[in-house]
């Protein structure tokens, strides 16, 4: 029987198609709307992502996360060397400059200064010429999507210089790293180079970067810096969802992005419901032929449940495969760089389909399983 | 089985119906259609049943095919006291003892012609092949053999009904009930269908009962039975002269 089923359901063609793309339609819409949710959200964490090194940052008690800090004295530094458990630790600038381009365009940038001696702080990778080159004089390393707003497509930013608050700068390396929230641009330079680009008062320190002692966990490590020196501390972890959190918290990006998740689970409700209660409407004739000549109820729900899983099924692989078609075909644009989707995300969007044919299938086994087998002789 | 409490039904009763009652409920009010009917169907005969709309006959045969519980009365199928089966077990009946031929056909418009005949095979178990093989063989048999593969509506009117009797007879069930199998035919086509019917649908362990109206037909019936306002108003083999 489950075969005449699939038969019934795939033999009515304009049902079937409008059925799967209520359920393509709404796993594209949740997927990607949630698939592009997550990765936006990331980004408040994308700082501490493209310092993969550090294990501990500390910071001032008031800072929140890379972006939102309050400078330290570069004391803090020592203090926190000396607490048992801390195998490194470094400094980590991180502020804001003007940037006068070739054009005479006004840009405005962010800094980070890394460790001048061991480099920590840099993204892992570059995408042209090798770290080493920050050793040389006024140098700085730009980001890759930083490129895209402040030179036009095609011009090498390799040898351009910059005027960064008064000062000359050389780009002279392309880092791989992990775009903003708000794709500002950013140059990477020593500590001691960017102490002279970034304007400020007596304390410039943004961070100390630690790493632990074999043994020690980073949480542990992180408690005891917070107990001996004052200072706030936090795992990679912690950091990284704070930055997550005050997007989260701070702007109407969750609740924008809701609507239209909600609004894809709507649409497939609608749409599914619709046409699968017609389809219903439309059989229900045969359903009461098939019951009377001796279908069990059973039967017939095997039947309808295996219709909305086919549907479910396809129509939920082909919003997945489109998500991945548009994450895929977008990934060449800064905006889009780095995005994957995470597995909770089709999970989700699978629970989604799930919910939409178990209501609308109800809906149709309701009426299919009170119609009674005398019917067809009315 | 005893049969004392069916008011003594024949052992040659294909079906033995005794003081069927059933009321339906139109808003407020309750609405009687059959008032205690008694009436045995014989195997091997092609029984009529006949009467103006709304004189309960549709009715009738659905309590009497198992598929409308009777108010009151009981209806005995083959020596089976079918609505003293539980739910599952009467439709498992009806799946192995009757075959239905409706007013509409009611072909499912999505599978051939062959899997449509072969619907209550599927619904036993059979494996959809060997199910199709045998309906093909039956529609052989009916003469559109050669429209196997087609779809319903690709069919005219008299091969969908020849379809629809082969779905009625695939699994050699022992009754046949046909709802007003000609009133979508003209007479030709229609005298064609009954003479197919009582060839292939009439054997002395079989039974076949037709509601009709189509006074073209009343001839080709064994028996005839009229209902005037749910009641039985002549039991004969032929129509009443005043009809």
């Amino acid at each position: 029987m489950l075969w005449i089923a699939i038969r019934m359901l795939t033999g009515d063609k304009q049902k079937f198609y409008g059925l799967l793309f209520g359920i393509a339609f709404s796993t594209l819409l949740i997927t990607q709307q949630l698939t592009i949710f997550v990765n936006l959200i990331e980004r408040g964490a994308s700082g501490v992502f493209n310092s993969p090194e550090a294990e501990i940052w500390v910071m001032d008690p008031v800072s929140r996360t890379t972006e939102v800090r309050y400078e330290m004295p570069s004391t803090a530094l020592d203090e926190v060397r000396s607490v048992q458990g801390v195998e490194w630790a470094v400094p980590h600038l991180r502020g804001t400059a003007a940037v006068r381009t070739d054009q005479g365009d006004l840009e405005f940038v962010e800094i980070i200064g890394v460790d001048d001696a061991t480099l920590i702080g840099l993204p892992k990778n570059m995408v042209e010429e090798d770290k080493s080159v920050l050793s040389q004089v006024d140098t700085v390393i730009i980001d890759d999507v930083g490129i895209t707003n402040l030179f036009e497509e095609g011009e090498n930013p390799i040898g351009q210089r910059l005027e960064l608050n008064d000062q000359r700068a050389v780009i002279r390396g392309i880092a791989d790293s992990i775009p903003s929230f708000t794709s500002q641009v950013v140059l990477y330079t020593k500590y001691s180079q960017a102490l002279n680009y970034v304007p400020g008062t007596r304390n410039r320190l943004s961070f100390v970067l630690a790493g632990v002692s074999e043994g020690e966990t980073p949480a542990q490590v992180a408690d005891r810096i917070e107990e001996q020196t004052g200072l706030k501390a936090e795992t990679r972890d912690q950091i990284a969802q704070a930055g997550v959190d005050f997007i989260i918290e701070n702007t109407g990006i969750p609740v924008n992005f809701g609507i239209t998740v909600a609004l894809g689970f709507v649409v497939g409700v609608a749409i599914v419901g619709l046409t699968f209660s017609l389809f219903i409407r439309d059989n229900i004739k045969q359903f009461g032929a098939l019951k009377a000549i001796g279908v069990t109820n059973s039967s017939i729900v095997k039947m309808v449940a295996t219709q909305a899983t086919l549907v479910g099924f396809v129509g939920y692989a082909f919003g997945i495969v489109g998500t991945v078609i548009f994450i895929w075909g977008f990934s060449g644009n800064p905006t889009f760089k780095g995005f994957y989707i995470p597995w909770q995300i089709p999970f989700v969007s699978a629970v989604a389909v799930v919910v939409i044919l178990a209501i609308t299938g109800y809906l149709g086994l309701r009426s299919v399983l009170r119609t009674e087998p005398a019917a067809v002789f009315r | 089985m005893d049969t004392s409490a069916f008011g003594g039904c024949a052992p040659s009763s294909a079906i033995c119906a005794r003081g069927i009652v059933r009321d339906f409920q139109a808003g407020q009010s309750t609405i009687r259609v059959l008032h205690g009917i008694d009436t045995d169907i014989k195997s091997g005969e092609m029984t009529y049943v006949v009467g103006e709309s709304g004189s309960g006959k549709t009715t009738l045969i659905s309590i009497m095919c198992g598929i409308l519980w009777p108010t009151e009365g009981e209806v005995k199928v083959f020596g089976t006291d079918i609505y003293a089966l539980s739910d599952t077990e009467l439709v498992n009946f009806r799946l192995e003892n009757i075959g239905f031929i409706f007013q509409q056909y009611n072909l499912i418009p999505s599978i051939d012609a062959a899997a449509n005949a072969a619907v209550p095979l599927i619904a036993k178990g059979m494996a959809i092949e060997p199910a199709r093989q045998k309906a093909i063989e039956l529609l052989d048999a009916l003469n559109i053999g050669d429209q196997a593969q087609k779809l319903p509506n690709q069919l005219s009117g008299g091969q969908q009904q020849r379809v629809a009797i082969a779905r009625a007879l695939v699994h050699e069930p022992r009754l046949v009930v046909c709802d007003e199998p000609t009133a979508a035919l003209d007479a030709r086509s229609g005298r064609r269908v009954m003479d197919l019917l009582r060839d292939v649908a009439v054997a002395p362990d079989r039974a076949c009962i037709i509601v009709t109206h189509d006074n073209r037909i009343f001839d080709l019936a064994d028996r005839i039975l009229v209902l005037e306002d749910g009641r039985v108003t002549h039991d004969g083999t032929e129509m009443p002269e005043d009809h």
